[in-house]
């Protein structure tokens, strides 16, 4: 997890920076959720699963770490497929539930819409290491950089809340409190961690300000957070399989303009 | 050229000085006056809340404005007003966990620099001349969350020297540390101090440590002001004893306690292991075929470098991590009907039978004042409501903690949080203790009365099962001792010689 | 007491401070703390949240929302705790960045979300002008981080529902926000600051006075 530990690769997806990354996968989703319909969702899924070759990822770890979208696309589908906006034939009523048409037809997008904007970001966004990232956001983006540090420091905290929660869970068992009542075991440990946490916090923003953090001082950079033809390149791609699907959706007269 | 050797140390002027943390009743610092000249190398003692820290933090300009607390009187770094001094003033705290910054070691030595607007080429040869300096021999990428308690302390160290600062602090930089790295540590202080003309100033409670790198001890009193200050020799022959009274581990003072001989063997066992294979998450084996027996009232000490797997190894003991492979058995009299599979027993069960005390006290508080978290392990086993006072009456007294039963668990003082984490545990009981580093960052006080009650526990016919760094504790209690060397070792299951 | 030149002000009644804006270091790593531990906990919600309202969403549509507090609580605790401005919006935002590095479902727009809950919580903290936390003011937050993860949502994921559907949804939402975002984290700001966890924020020093 990227998250919890470095990761800096070799390969060219690893070396873009993370700013084009974002802007890429949030450009995309933009143009998408302007229509609900299944061609431009199927057109820009066609397209990114062409480009996911070039991404370096085996297919178990691509499985593995967008499972969860795979598993969420369906189920707001479903959804979409019993309540949603009712046309044409219907197959089946109950209650409020109504399978027609056009349900199955909103369905069949919503399905498709978030595969196709969900599948890009975690692809890309696997190969972010956070520091990169707030060195972008800080340099490219000039977010305020007390911030953007601030919250990459706090980030970096995740192993130990990790590490704190296994160890409240077995000093809960030692304590004679762990049979049963699981909801509030849970709530108790939770407010544990956020005690913990708060407490380290409090201390890291005193090591922070010992070595200057917050002073009234321009700061520089260590590491420098560059922009080029690499980047552009990625948002590029990005901006063409949006303008591809929506003029394939447009010409197909299935554009389905979500405010209209 | 050395980092630091370009400026020159820092002098430190306080007059009258006092500090009062916003919502308190009492100064944390008051009528403080003294002067520390450039260069000056100080160890700064005093009992606990007589504000040393306090006063490291304000010469840090860490202790917030207005919105935090009020001041008298005046202190001044170089003259000028602390907070405004930044980067000529390097902060070292105690825990090492929180004072890491960033996912490498490098941008993590680069943070300082980067906040007070050092050019980046300036900053990367700063990097790694700082690094030089504290020895810390790793690659600039190399990820902080690999690094050991020790390393981590230095690389702090190294990101403040990196600013290059004129006054340098440490808070408890070695309290946190297991014997290695509290030599690491020393080591790298001594070197920075013999390259800089920094001036210097160190908090510690163990002397020992920091003895000859001073030529200055000055102690603060609990009720304000300086109590003491001298050359060492000087201010720990006048006031040693005071200082021992007050918790502070004085060179050449030793414990008061006894000598208590290790017993002899021949006690039923109460709990042991069959080729044992311990693993703190699954598929991560730390160790393995282990074989061991805790007779009754004797004291087992697990002893081996960092991250062999001491820890693992007691959780596991006490019925709260699954063994990867082998058996923990407990006999007939601990289990006392529970079936012999410590880890099978439901929680309640475990309370009269094991008691575990955590190496963070904070880990096992469950409830919202002292009082009622001794209340929780009696409740649970559903004693009588007459019973339950008692003990837990008895336990406040026993461990003084009657004046703060109505006190939140979380808001004590370290030591106050490691005498109720023992209380907790011995409210209900049980026949085994096992803990986890418990003397781990205590004063000298704590110490000798962990070490007592322990002992009496022993004697009481208890068994315990303790993990520790600490060569003084393990030569106190111990009756056996058993070295966990990592994975495939062999451990020796003698008597530790007194 | 002699007290001589000082530059700070002198002997105001310890813990009657002025309120200020201004983000200090601490405010900024606590608030960052509460958002990324937001986020790990919004990890396990995002892989919980699917089979729940997969049982949910047969008894009432749109009932699933109910299931939104679990992503609405890091707003109206972040901005509870620091009570600065802006404090709601940054912790909201930065427990979606996290759960979108790790990766989720909804890939960047949990940036959207993220921004749209926080700003819902945040202008119910304005509208208080940063300096009434009362229970009510905290419901209330709750109840506007609900407000608008219903109008986010109905826009992205659920463009062509039906009225019925919408309204049942919105109306889950807000008392999702209002029970799990604003009543849990009163609580458990309260909880807090008896834990002396918050001595450093005035939230810690008004509410765990009686503790010191």
């Amino acid at each position: 997890m990227s998250v919890l530990t470095p990761t800096r690769g070799v390969r060219a997806i690893d070396r873009i920076n993370p700013v084009a990354k974002l802007a890429a996968a949030l450009l995309l989703a933009a143009v998408l959720v302007l229509t609900i319909d299944w061609v431009s969702a199927a057109v820009a899924l066609a397209c990114e699963m062409l480009l996911f070759l070039w991404a370096g990822l085996t297919l178990r770890v691509f499985l593995w770490r967008t499972a969860l979208v795979w598993l969420a696309a369906p189920s707001t589908g479903i959804t979409t497929l019993l309540y949603g906006q009712a046309s044409g034939q219907e197959y089946w009523s109950f209650g409020l539930i109504q399978v027609t048409d056009g349900s199955i037809d909103l369905a069949l997008a919503t399905t498709l819409r978030v595969l196709a904007i969900g599948l890009p970001a975690v692809v890309l966004f696997i190969t972010v290491d956070p520091t990169d990232l707030a060195d972008g956001l800080g340099q490219v983006v000039h977010l305020p950089a007390r911030f953007v540090l601030g919250g990459l420091a706090a980030l970096r905290m995740v192993g130990l809340f990790i590490e704190d929660w296994r160890a409240l869970g077995l000093a809960r068992r030692a304590r004679g409190v762990a049979d049963g009542a699981v909801l509030r075991r849970l709530g108790n440990q939770t407010f544990a961690l956020l005690v913990l946490s708060i407490r380290r916090g409090s201390k890291l923003a005193t090591a922070m300000e010992a070595r200057g953090f917050g002073a009234p001082i321009q700061r520089t950079w260590a590491r420098s957070s560059t922009f080029g033809l690499r980047e552009w390149s990625l948002i590029g791609i990005g901006l063409m399989i949006a303008v591809l699907a929506v003029m394939i959706s447009v010409s197909t007269g299935n554009w389905n303009f979500v405010f209209a | 050229m050395l980092v630091g050797a370009t400026r020159g140390g820092a002098s430190v002027d306080a007059r009258d000085w006092g500090w009062r943390h916003s919502g308190r009743r009492r100064w944390a610092v008051s009528e403080l006056s003294l002067r520390i000249e450039p260069g000056e190398r100080i160890l700064l003692l005093g009992a606990s809340g007589s504000g040393k820290s306090t006063l490291l933090h304000a010469l840090a300009g860490v202790l917030g404005g207005d919105e935090e607390g009020e001041q008298r009187g005046t202190l001044r770094v170089n003259g000028a007003e602390p907070g405004n001094a930044k980067g000529q003033v390097g902060l070292v705290l105690q825990d090492p966990d929180s004072q890491v910054i960033l996912a490498r070691v490098g941008d993590d030595v680069a943070f300082g620099c980067e906040n007070i607007g050092v050019p980046r080429g300036e900053i990367w040869r700063r990097v790694q001349d700082a690094l030089e300096m504290v020895g810390l021999d790793v690659p600039v990428g190399h990820p902080t969350s690999a690094l050991s308690g020790g390393q981590k302390q230095r690389l702090a160290l190294a990101g403040v020297l990196a600013m290059q600062p004129g006054l340098l602090l440490l808070d408890e930089p070695t309290a946190n540390l297991d014997p290695v790295g509290v030599r690491e540590v020393r080591e790298s202080v001594a070197r920075v101090l013999a390259h800089t003309d920094s001036t210097f100033i160190v908090i510690e409670h163990r002397v020992e440590i920091w003895k000859d790198l001073v030529d200055r001890v000055i102690v603060l009193g609990a009720d304000g002001g300086v109590l003491a200050d001298g050359s060492p020799s000087d201010v720990l022959l006048a006031q040693g004893v005071a200082l021992t009274a007050s918790g502070v581990w004085v060179p050449g003072v030793p414990h008061t306690l006894p000598i208590r001989p290790p017993r002899e063997t021949g006690q039923p066992t109460l709990l042991s292991t069959n080729s044992l294979a311990i693993a703190r998450t699954r598929d991560c084996v730390v160790a393995e075929n282990i074989d061991l027996e805790v007779p009754e009232a004797c004291a087992l000490l697990i002893t081996g470098p960092n991250g062999a797997g001491k820890s693992t190894l007691a959780l596991t003991l006490a019925g709260l991590l699954r063994p990867a492979a082998g058996r923990v058995v407990a006999s007939g009299a601990l289990a006392a009907g529970a079936g012999s599979d410590p880890i099978r027993w439901k929680s309640r069960q475990l309370l009269s039978r094991v008691g575990t005390v955590f190496q963070d006290p904070e880990h096992q508080f469950v409830a919202g004042t002292v009082r009622a978290e001794l209340a929780v392990g009696p409740r649970a086993l559903g004693l009588s409501d007459a019973l339950l006072h008692r003990r837990v009456d008895d336990l406040l007294e026993r461990l003084r903690l009657d004046h703060l039963a109505e006190a939140n668990p979380f808001t004590l003082s370290g030591g106050e949080k490691r005498r109720l984490s023992v209380a907790t545990v011995l409210a209900t009981q049980p026949r085994l203790l096992v803990l986890d580093e418990p003397t781990f960052g205590q004063d000298f006080r704590t110490w000798q009365e962990i070490v007592a009650l322990l002992r009496d526990l022993l004697d009481a016919g208890t068994a315990i099962v303790a993990v520790s760094h600490d060569a003084d504790f393990v030569a106190a209690v111990a009756d056996r001792e058993f070295r966990v060397e990592g994975r495939g070792s062999k451990y020796d299951l003698s008597a530790v010689l007194p | 007491m002699h007290a001589t030149t000082s530059s700070l002000k002198q002997s105001a009644p310890a813990g009657a401070t002025k309120r200020n804006f201004r983000w200090r270091v601490v405010d900024i790593v606590v608030a960052s703390v509460i958002g990324v531990a937001s986020g790990v906990i919004f990890l396990v919600w995002n892989q919980a949240s699917n089979p729940l309202s997969g049982l949910l969403s047969p008894l009432l549509p749109g009932l699933s929302a109910l299931l939104g507090g679990g992503w609405l609580f890091a707003g109206v605790l972040g901005g509870l705790i620091i009570r600065k401005p802006g404090a709601a919006l940054y912790t909201e935002l930065l427990a979606a960045v996290v759960s979108t590095l790790i990766g989720n479902q909804w890939g960047p727009l949990t940036l959207v979300s993220g921004l749209v809950q926080g700003l819902g919580a945040e202008l119910v903290f304005a509208l208080f002008l940063y300096t009434n936390y009362r229970l009510y003011v905290v419901l209330l937050a709750g109840a506007g981080a609900g407000l608008a993860m219903a109008i986010n949502d109905l826009v992205l994921w659920y463009p062509g529902s039906a009225s019925a559907f919408a309204t049942i949804y919105i109306v889950s939402a807000i008392i999702s926000g209002v029970v799990i975002a604003g009543l849990l984290s009163w609580f458990a700001a309260r909880g807090l600051a008896r834990t002396g966890a918050l001595n450093r924020f005035a939230a810690g020093r008004i509410a765990g006075r009686t503790a010191i």
